[in-house]
């Protein structure tokens, strides 16, 4: 197997993925910070170096309806998007969600108006966790590419056939370059084979999505929810074959620094990255302080989350999102603990709403602070500054 | 031209669905379906269709119909086409949808759908209100007709959908009415016959909705092309063709058979009547200004 080194940005690692998957139908209306990922799919598609029909929409709605349609007729669907066009899409979420159709969407996550404000906040893709959607959230451009791959592979399963959201963070992962090693068109048809569930029969045909009775309804339901749960098995074995096939390897979570520490970072997306990098400096210092990065949002790990925390104190969780007053992560950590044998306590720290930088500086100075006080009894939600 | 004679006996509306005793869009898309035949797939919002089309896991319809949200009709058809283009697979995408789904919710999706050109027959069957959620005024609800959110009657002239969608230089568009169903039909084959976009706007009264006795519904249909308040036409290549039936009579002919239009008072029945004849007038105009376009595919 051999890899090209490419320096990327994580949207153009994105469109990499896209292209590597041999996306055949794209529908995506353009808002910042999505907009060079879209036109680098349509400039890989003008030069004939990817096979796809490009859905120009009138609105993000009509990009993942078109996607839906797409699916339906058999062709393996792409769309991007953040915050607003997120937001102007729910119904179209659910549709897709509730519809088993395996798109792949990136969301370049982006803090939602008022005020308008382009920067990155997770809010608009956790806002979304209630949607059928599995969610999974990245913290480099390396990680975005190979996403990208693996959605399409957990999405199409048989076992699953749900729609994925392959989350980063808009400007800091979106317009940041890095070394991204680009894999083989060959090996990646060898890991991902094509698309082909065409699910209209004029020989036989049928009604889809018309009206149910309760009963039916309730049937639906549950055979969604069997697939959902079904989903995180599939997540791991696609995690797996594809770390022997490309030797990088992923998970529902990511445990960094110390694996057995007093106290636990929780994050995700580039928060996670900084929250990476204070953790070295504890590290060093001899600070005893791991960190957990929750990638996989939907299904929420819950036991590998309980299985991880064991014997440590205390969980830091920095939650770059909002729910009214308390950041989405801690309710969604908080939840999964509840009935686990071993419950450490939550410290809740809300960073870098609207794109406030989080430096790993603060974090290493908040955890200091936190070490000192960790016998204390957690004071609810703290607002974390972030000094450059 | 349709004749009866080459009309199938094939049925892909069946029996047994549960529209109302002498609905109009029964009517208008069982013959829109004879002429299309059964390699055609039916895009469909909410509305009276989607509703008398059977609940799981029964079917009213001979051919595939996916169901797609409110106002998302264009858009699933046009993933569905993409697929298709890029599979290689070759089946009639018609959207089926009502005056709500079309000239109101979806009417962005419509457009966009229009100015791409994409390669689908639009049908929007026109019962001039929501019906299925119990009578309530859409923007293509005429002018004095009562409905449940306008209990006085509306105040606003009707869309003039045809022309909005004309006006997006798209290969084809015919406004066609239960009335006249072998004018409707040829209309249906025509634009089964082109490639890109065809819309097709047909006038489907309502009895529940409009107040008329259910017998009356193909009448209804001629009175409103007759009085001049429903005119048929064409466009195709930039050319708009004018199709006169009959000599015209008064829109009070129409408007009296009708429970809704009954609170209109003497006054308004002269201003729809005026409305009505410059409408035509403005037709004419168009028809005389693009009888010598010239416009290549």
């Amino acid at each position: 197997m051999v890899e090209q080194v490419e320096v990327l940005t994580g949207n153009a690692a994105a469109a990499y993925g896209v292209k590597l998957s041999r996306a055949q139908v794209i529908a995506a209306y353009p808002i910042t910070p999505q907009t060079t990922l879209v036109e680098r799919i349509a400039e890989f598609i003008a030069k004939g170096e990817l096979k796809a029909e490009y859905i120009k929409v009138e609105s993000e709605h009509s990009a993942l309806a078109a996607c839906i349609g797409a699916s339906l007729g058999g062709a393996r669907a792409f769309t991007a998007t953040s915050a607003q066009g997120l937001l102007l899409m729910q119904e179209m979420l659910f549709w897709a969600g509730y519809g088993r159709t395996p798109v792949v969407m990136a969301v370049v996550t982006r803090a939602i108006a008022p005020p308008w404000n382009m920067w990155s906040e997770h809010t608009d893709a956790l806002a979304q966790r209630d949607t059928g959607w599995i969610q999974i959230f990245c913290h480099n451009n390396q990680e975005v590419l190979d996403t990208i791959i693996q959605a399409y592979k957990i999405s199409e399963d048989k076992r699953v056939m749900l729609p994925v959201m392959v989350c980063f963070d808009g400007f800091e992962i979106s317009h940041t370059a890095e070394n991204v090693l680009v894999p083989e068109q060959s090996d990646v048809d060898s890991f991902l084979p094509p698309y082909n569930n065409d699910l209209i029969d004029v020989e036989k045909p049928k009604l889809l999505w018309n009206g149910v009775y309760p009963e039916d309804a309730f049937k639906f339901r549950f055979i969604f929810y069997e697939a959902a749960q079904r989903s995180l098995s599939v997540v791991e074995e696609v995690h797996y074959d594809f770390y022997s096939r490309f030797g990088r390897r992923y998970g529902a979570i990511e445990i960094y620094g110390e694996c057995e520490p007093k106290v636990f970072l929780v994050a995700m997306g580039s928060v996670a990255s900084s929250a990476k990098a204070a953790v070295d400096v504890l590290n060093r210092e001899g600070y005893p302080v791991g960190l957990i990065r929750i990638r996989l949002f939907r299904p929420f790990p819950t036991f590998e989350l309980q299985r991880a925390v064991e014997g440590a104190e205390a969980l830091v969780i920095l939650d770059r999102s909002l729910s009214f007053t308390r950041g989405i992560l801690s309710t969604e950590v908080a939840g999964a603990l509840y009935n686990a044998k071993w419950r450490p306590k939550i410290f809740e720290y809300i960073v870098g709403l609207g794109g406030a930088v989080v430096s790993h500086k603060s974090l290493v100075e908040a955890v200091k602070h936190l070490l000192a006080r960790v016998d204390e009894k957690p004071k609810g939600v703290v607002w974390l500054k972030s000094e450059g | 031209m349709v004749t009866i004679n080459e009309l199938t006996d094939d049925e892909f509306l069946l029996k047994g669905n549960s529209a109302c005793a002498g609905c109009g869009a029964t009517m208008a898309i069982r013959w829109v379906l004879k002429i299309l035949g059964k390699d055609t797939v039916l895009v469909m919002p909410a509305g009276c269709v989607s509703v008398f089309q059977g609940m799981f896991p029964a079917s009213a319809f001979g051919v595939p119909v996916v169901d797609s949200s409110f106002g998302a009709q264009s858009s699933f058809a046009a993933g569905l086409i993409a697929a298709y283009k890029i599979k290689g697979r070759r089946l009639k995408v018609v959207t089926l949808a009502g005056d709500g789904g079309t000239a109101d919710i979806g009417l962005h999706a419509v457009s966009a759908a229009a100015e791409r050109g994409d390669d689908v027959l639009y049908i929007c069957y026109d019962n001039e209100a929501y019906m299925n959620t119990g009578v309530q005024r859409s923007s293509l609800t005429p002018y004095g007709a009562k409905t449940g959110t306008d209990p006085k009657g509306k105040l606003e002239w009707k869309k003039n959908l045809p022309l909005i969608m004309a006006a997006h230089n798209v290969t084809y568009v015919a406004t066609a009415s239960v009335g006249y169903p072998f004018d409707l039909m040829r209309k249906v084959k025509k634009a089964a016959s082109l490639s890109g976009f065809r819309y097709i706007h047909i006038l489907t009264p309502c009895p529940p909705g409009w107040g008329f006795s259910e017998n009356l519904t193909a009448e209804l249909g001629r009175l409103a092309v007759r009085c001049g308040i429903f005119p048929l036409f064409e466009v195709e290549g930039g050319k708009l063709t004018l199709h006169k039936v009959g000599s015209r009579i008064p829109v009070r002919k129409y408007l009296e058979l009708q429970k809704r239009f009954e609170d209109l008072t003497e006054d308004q029945i002269q201003y729809i009547q005026k409305r009505v004849d410059e409408d035509l007038r403005y037709l004419e105009i168009i028809e005389k200004v693009t009888s010598e376009v010239k416009r290549d595919g």
